[in-house]
C-alpha cells in the first residue's frame, strides 16, 4: 500500500512537471510582444528594453522556464500584466476557494441523487420507470449548460424569486452563500447526474447478473440488503472514479456556468486572462486546474484500490 | 418414510422469444433426512434448473408450471418471496459450482460466512465472527482465523469451495443443495471435498441433493440417485441397484461408455450415438428414443414412470424385458488391433523434447520491486513420443502440462531446450517451421470454439487447411473430395461441410477440429484436453475416434489431460507432471501399477470409481497455494504422505530407474516404494 502511494505520488509529480513544460511552451507561442503588451503601443524603445531585462525576457527559453518553475514552486507566482500588476497568487487562491465551494455543492446535489436514480433504474430494468429516468437524464445532458442555466434563472430567480440571479461570492452568511450557489450548482449537477445515473445503472445491471448476488439472495437477505450490502459496493467502483475525475472538471471547467451566473470562479479567471493576454495569470490558472485534476485522479485510484481488494493486494 | 423434500410432478418452463419452452417435465424426486441424493444428467438436461427450483429459486424468465414441492410437508410453490427468505440460508442452503464467482469479491471470507448467522440467528457481529471461524475450522482450514480475514481471490479453488460449504452449513440447514460443487477442481482436491461433504452430511443429518455429471462421484458419495435426460427422469433409485443392475437403456449405455480406471487399450469404448435434443426439439414420445439402441414403435408414445422395486423408478416401456434378460442392450465394445508391448518399447521416436525450460516473467516495475521474478512453469522437462503410440501427459492445474505442450507446438518459445521431430531438429519458433513440419505436427485444443472461425463453414475451414498444407496445387474437385473424406474419417456426413460452427454441438465441433488436424498427413497430433469440455456420452465417441485414427493413419499422440481414466484408455505411455517437473514416466501398466511416485499414487487413488461396490483406499492430500511451491528439495514435500524426512526438504530427489523404461523422481528407493505400496493396497476402506 505504501509503495503504491509513493509510486502514485511520484507519478503525479511527473505529470505536473510535464504539463508545466507544455503550458510554458504554449504560452511562448502566443503572438505578440510581452513588453509591448504591458506598456502599450506608445511606449519608448528604451522602456521596452528595460522591461525586457527586468522580466528576463532576453534570457534563453530554458532559463526563463527554470526561473518560472522555481518561482512557482516556491510560491512566487509573479504579477499580473494588468494595470497595477497585482500579485497573482492571492487572486488565484481566492477564485480557487470559490470554485471549490461550488464544486462541493454540485457534488452534494448530484451524487446521492444520481446513485439512487441509477440503482432504481437498474432494479426495474426495462420498466416504465427505467425509461423515464433514462430519457430524462438523456434530455438533460443534451441541453447546453447556458440553456439550463438561463432556464433556471428565469424560473427560480426572475420568476419565483427564490434565489438570486447571480452569484457574487460575497455572502454575509452561510444561508446567503447557499442561496447564491444553489442555481449554479444545480446547473453543474445536471451534466453530472446524467453521467452518473447511466454509469450506476450499467454497473448495477452488470453486477446483478453475477453469481454472488444469487449467493446473497439465497442467504435469505432481502432485496434491499442484497443491493446495499453486496451489489452497490462492487457496482459503484467505476462510478467513484468518474466522480473523482469530474471534480477536476468542476474546478476548472465551469466557464459557461460561471459566466451565466457571473460567478467569480477559476473558469472565469481563465477567460479573463486569455482576453487580456495575461500570460503569468494564464499559466498559474492552468497549473492549478491541472494540479486538482491530477490529485482528483490520484484520489480516484486510491479509492478504487481501497474498495477493491483484488487491486490492492495483487 | 417421511421425506424432508418431496417434489411431485414438477414442470419448469422458460420464456423465450418463441414463447414458453418446457425445460423440465413431470419430475418426482424425494429426499429423506440424512440422505445424499445424486442428480445426474448431461449439460442441458435441466439438472441445475431443477435443483434450484427445489429451493424455489428460479431465473427471472422461468416459472414452475405444474407440480408441488413439499418441504417438510409445506408446499413451497405458492409461497411469497418473504416466506422463502426465512427458509433460504437457514433451512435450505446452496453450495454452487463456481465458488470464486459465487463469493463477493470485495468482502472478507469471514464476514460473508458470518452474515448468515447475523441475519437468521440474530448473533452479534463478534459472536457471528467467532462462529464463522469455528465453521472454517470444521471444514479443515489450518488457519481459520487467517482465512476469515482473507478475500476470496486469495484462497485456492479448493479453499474457496470449503469456505462455501462452511457458509452453507453455518445455520445448520436441513436441506443442502450441492450444484456441481467440485466440477472445476483438481481430482485430489475434489476427493478431499467429497470426503468433507460425506462426513458433514452424516454428522448433521441434513438431506442433500448432489448435482453432478460425474457418475463416479455419485457411486462413491450418494445413497440414492435420479438420472435426468432431456428434462425428464429416466430412472431413480438406490445407488447400488442403479449401478450394478441398471434397468434403463440410457443408464446402461452411459455406464458402459465410461472409461474405467483399468487398462482398456485393446477395446473401444461403447458409445451412445447422437446428441441430446435441445429443449425445443424433444421428441413427443420417449425423449431418449432417437439415441436408444432398444427403441421400438411403442417408444413413439411417452412411457410412464413406473415403480419397479422399493424406491426404484424407471421410465421405459421395455424395463421388464431388460429385467428378465429378454432384452440385452448391446454395449459390448468392439475390439481394436492392440499395440503390443514390444512395439511400445522399441518403436522409433516421433518426437523428442529435451530439457525444456520455461519461466513466465511477471512484467512491470512492480513485479520487479516485489521480487516476484516469475514462475517456472516448465522445469527441465524431457518427453519422447514413439511412433504410432500415445504419450499421456497427466497433471493437475498448475502442473505445467499445457505449457509443455505449447512449447512443443511452437506456441511458446522455451528459455532452454531442444526439440526433434522424426529425428530432425524442430525449431522452437512456429514462424521458422517449414510447411513440411506444420504438415507433420498438428494440434487439437480443449475448446474447439477458440480454434474454429465462426464465420467460415466447416467445409471452407477444412478446404483452407488442406490447401495450406498441400505439397502441390490442388484442383477444387480434389479439395472437395478430400473434405468429404476427412468428414467421413471423423464420422460426420458430408452435409456438415455446409454448416457453420455455431450450428454444431460441442462434440461435433471437436470432430471438425480433429478432422482439420488430419488435413495433411500428421506424424504427431498434440491434443490438449480434447474431451474435457464434452459430456460423458459424447466423450467416449471422441476418444474412440482418436484411437481409430491412430490405427488408420499411423499417427502418434501427445495427449494432455487431467482425466486419468481417459488417459489410461488412450495412452501407451504416461508422464506425470507436478509443479513443472515430470515426477514419473513409464508405460500405462507400470505407472498404474507399483511402484509409483507418491503423487501418482495419490492421484490414482483419488479417481472416483463408477462402481459403488469398489471402495479403494483414498489418499488425501492437503492443499498448497500456487505461490507457495517449495523451491528447494522435492516440490511435493509439503503434501507428500510418504515423505521420509529432512532430505525431502533440502535435496532434489533423483530420477530413479524402476526398470522397463519406468522412471520415478523420489528419494525413496524403488524396492522400498514397491514394498510399502503393495502393503497398503491390501487395506481397503469398507462402506
Ligand atoms: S421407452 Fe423405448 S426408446 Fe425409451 S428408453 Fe425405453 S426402449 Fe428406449
Ligand atoms: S522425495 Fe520425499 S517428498 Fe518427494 S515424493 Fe519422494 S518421499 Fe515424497
Amino acid at each position: 500500500m505504501m509503495r503504491f502511494l509513493i509510486r502514485r505520488i511520484a507519478l503525479l509529480a511527473l505529470t505536473l512537471l510535464i504539463t508545466s513544460v507544455i503550458v510554458f511552451a504554449l504560452t511562448q507561442l502566443l503572438p505578440g510582444d510581452v513588453a509591448r503588451l504591458i506598456l502599450g503601443r506608445e511606449a519608448s524603445q528604451e522602456a521596452l528594453d528595460n522591461l525586457r531585462v527586468q522580466l528576463g525576457l532576453n534570457d534563453p527559453i530554458p532559463v526563463q522556464y527554470w526561473n518560472w518553475l522555481t518561482g512557482f514552486v516556491s510560491g512566487d507566482w509573479g504579477r499580473s500584466f494588468t494595470s497595477g500588476s497585482p500579485p497573482i497568487r492571492p487572486l488565484v487562491m481566492e477564485r480557487l476557494g470559490n470554485s471549490l465551494r461550488l464544486a462541493a455543492l454540485a457534488l452534494i446535489f448530484s451524487v446521492p441523487l444520481s446513485i439512487i436514480l441509477g440503482a432504481l433504474a437498474a432494479l426495474r430494468e426495462q420498466s416504465p420507470l427505467d425509461s423515464v429516468i433514462s430519457l430524462a437524464t438523456l434530455a438533460v445532458v443534451g441541453l447546453p449548460e447556458f440553456v439550463t442555466g438561463l432556464a433556471l434563472i428565469n424560473i427560480f430567480a426572475l420568476g419565483l424569486g427564490w434565489f438570486p440571479a447571480s452569484a457574487s461570492a460575497n455572502a454575509e452568511s452561510l444561508g446567503d452563500l447557499l442561496r447564491q450557489l444553489t442555481l449554479p450548482a444545480i446547473t453543474a449537477s445536471f451534466v453530472l447526474v446524467a453521467y452518473i445515473v447511466r454509469l450506476t445503472r450499467a454497473g448495477v445491471i452488470e453486477e446483478l447478473k453475477k453469481p454472488y448476488v444469487r449467493t446473497a439472495t439465497l442467504k435469505g437477505l432481502s432485496r434491499g440488503e442484497v443491493l446495499t450490502g453486496h451489489v452497490l459496493g462492487n457496482a459503484l467502483l467505476p462510478t467513484i472514479t468518474v466522480i473523482a475525475i469530474s471534480f477536476g472538471w468542476l474546478i476548472g471547467g465551469l466557464v459557461v456556468i460561471e459566466n451565466v451566473f457571473s460567478y467569480p470562479g477559476l473558469g472565469r479567471l481563465m477567460t479573463t486572462a486569455i482576453e487580456r493576454k495575461d500570460i503569468p495569470l494564464m499559466q498559474a490558472v492552468v497549473m492549478v486546474t491541472i494540479f486538482f485534476y491530477a490529485v482528483a485522479n490520484l484520489v480516484a485510484d486510491l479509492l478504487y484500490a481501497l474498495l477493491n481488494p483484488r487491486i490492492r493486494l495483487e | 418414510m417421511t421425506w424432508l423434500i418431496e417434489a411431485r410432478g414438477v414442470s419448469i418452463d422458460y420464456r423465450t422469444d418463441a414463447g414458453w419452452i418446457n425445460a423440465v417435465r413431470d419430475i418426482d424426486l424425494t429426499i429423506a433426512p440424512g440422505e445424499i441424493h445424486g442428480l445426474v444428467g448431461e449439460s442441458g438436461s435441466g439438472k441445475s434448473t431443477l435443483a434450484l427450483a427445489l429451493m424455489r429459486y428460479l431465473a427471472p424468465n422461468a416459472r414452475i408450471s405444474a407440480g408441488r414441492i413439499l418441504f417438510d410437508g409445506d408446499d413451497l410453490v405458492p409461497k411469497p418471496a418473504e416466506a422463502m427468505r426465512k427458509l433460504w440460508g437457514k433451512q435450505i442452503a446452496l453450495v454452487p459450482q463456481d465458488s470464486l464467482a459465487a463469493l463477493n469479491p470485495s468482502h472478507r471470507i469471514g464476514d460473508q460466512i458470518a452474515e448468515i448467522a447475523r441475519v437468521h440467528d440474530g448473533l452479534s457481529p463478534s459472536a457471528a465472527h467467532k462462529l464463522a471461524v469455528e465453521m472454517l475450522r470444521r471444514v479443515h482450514f489450518n488457519d481459520p482465523e487467517g482465512a476469515a480475514r482473507r478475500y476470496p481471490h486469495q484462497l485456492s479453488g479448493g479453499m474457496q469451495q470449503r469456505a462455501m460449504i462452511a457458509m452453507a452449513l453455518i445455520a445448520r440447514p436441513r436441506l443442502l443443495i450441492l450444484d456441481e460443487p467440485t466440477t472445476s477442481l483438481d481430482v485430489t482436491t475434489e476427493a478431499a471435498i467429497i470426503d468433507l461433504i460425506h462426513d458433514l452430511i452424516h454428522e448433521t443429518q441434513a438431506a442433500a441433493l448432489f448435482v453432478t455429471h460425474n457418475l463416479g462421484l455419485v457411486a462413491q458419495l450418494c445413497d440414492r440417485v435420479t438420472v435426468l435426460y432431456a428434462g425428464e427422469v429416466m430412472a431413480s433409485g438406490g445407488v447400488s441397484a442403479m449401478f450394478t443392475r441398471p434397468l434403463h437403456p440410457y443408464t446402461i449405455s452411459l455406464l458402459a461408455s465410461l472409461p474405467r480406471p483399468i487398462r482398456g487399450t485393446e477395446t473401444r469404448l461403447s458409445t451412445i450415438e447422437g446428441v441430446a435434443p435441445a429443449p425445443t426439439q424433444r421428441p413427443a414420445g420417449c425423449v431418449f428414443a432417437p439415441r436408444c439402441p432398444a427403441a421400438v414403435s411403442i417408444c413413439d408414445q411417452k412411457p410412464p414412470i413406473e415403480t419397479v422395486g422399493e424406491g426404484h423408478l424407471i421410465r421405459c416401456h421395455r424395463w421388464r424385458e431388460i429385467e428378465t434378460g429378454a432384452l440385452i442392450i448391446e454395449t459390448a465394445p468392439t475390439a481394436l488391433e492392440p499395440n503390443t508391448l514390444d512395439d511400445v518399447l522399441l518403436a522409433p521416436y516421433t518426437l523428442k523434447a529435451i530439457h525444456l525450460h520455461k519461466t513466465f516473467r511477471r512484467g512491470g516495475i512492480r513485479a520487479w520491486l516485489m521480487g516476484k521474478r516469475g514462475t517456472k512453469a516448465v522445469d527441465d522437462v524431457s518427453l519422447s513420443v514413439r511412433s504410432r503410440s500415445t504419450l499421456g501427459l497427466v497433471g493437475e492445474s498448475g502442473s505445467g502440462k499445457t505449457t509443455a505442450a505449447r512449447l512443443i507446438a511452437g506456441l511458446e518459445t522455451p528459455d532452454e531446450g531442444t526439440l526433434e521431430l522424426l529425428e530432425m531438429p524442430l525449431s522452437s519458433n512456429l514462424r521458422a517451421r517449414p510447411v513440411e513440419t506444420l504438415r507433420r505436427l498438428q494440434m487439437v485444443f480443449q475448446n474447439p470454439n477458440d480454434s474454429l472461425n465462426p464465420y467460415r463453414s466447416v467445409g471452407a475451414a477444412l478446404a483452407r487447411s488442406i490447401r495450406r498444407l498441400s505439397e502441390t496445387k490442388l484442383s477444387s474437385v480434389e479439395v472437395e473430395r478430400r473434405v468429404k473424406a476427412l468428414l467421413a474419417a471423423v464420422r460426420l456426413s458430408s452435409d456438415y461441410a455446409k454448416c457453420y460452427p455455431t450450428e454444431l454441438s460441442g462434440g461435433e465441433k471437436q470432430r471438425v477440429a480433429i478432422a482439420r488436424a488430419f488435413a495433411a498427413d500428421p506424424a504427431l497430433v498434440i491434443a490438449d484436453e480434447p474431451t474435457s469440455a464434452l459430456d460423458a456420452s459424447v466423450q467416449s465417441a471422441v476418444l474412440n475416434l482418436l484411437k481409430d485414427l491412430r490405427v488408420q493413419r499411423g499417427v502418434s499422440y501427445l495427449f494432455i489431460s487431467h482425466d486419468l481414466n481417459a488417459v489410461s484408455y488412450l495412452a501407451d505411455w504416461i508422464a506425470v507432471m507436478y509443479r513443472g517437473q515430470i515426477v514419473e514416466e513409464g508405460t500405462v501398466d507400470d505407472v498404474y501399477g507399483f511402484p509409483s511416485h507418491p503423487y501418482t499414487e495419490a492421484l490414482i487413488s483419488a479417481i472416483p470409481n463408477p462402481d459403488p461396490t469398489i471402495r479403494t483406499r483414498r489418499i488425501r492430500l492437503n492443499e498448497e497455494p500456487d505461490d507457495q511451491i517449495p523451491t528447494v528439495g522435492c516440490r511435493f514435500h509439503r503434501r507428500c504422505p510418504r515423505k521420509i524426512g529432512a532430505l525431502c526438504e533440502t535435496d532434489a530427489p533423483p530420477w530413479r530407474d524402476a526398470g522397463g523404461q519406468h522412471f520415478i523422481r523420489c528419494h525413496i528407493p524403488i524396492e522400498e516404494l514397491r514394498a510399502v505400496q503393495s502393503e497398503n493396497t491390501l487395506m481397503t476402506e469398507s462402506g
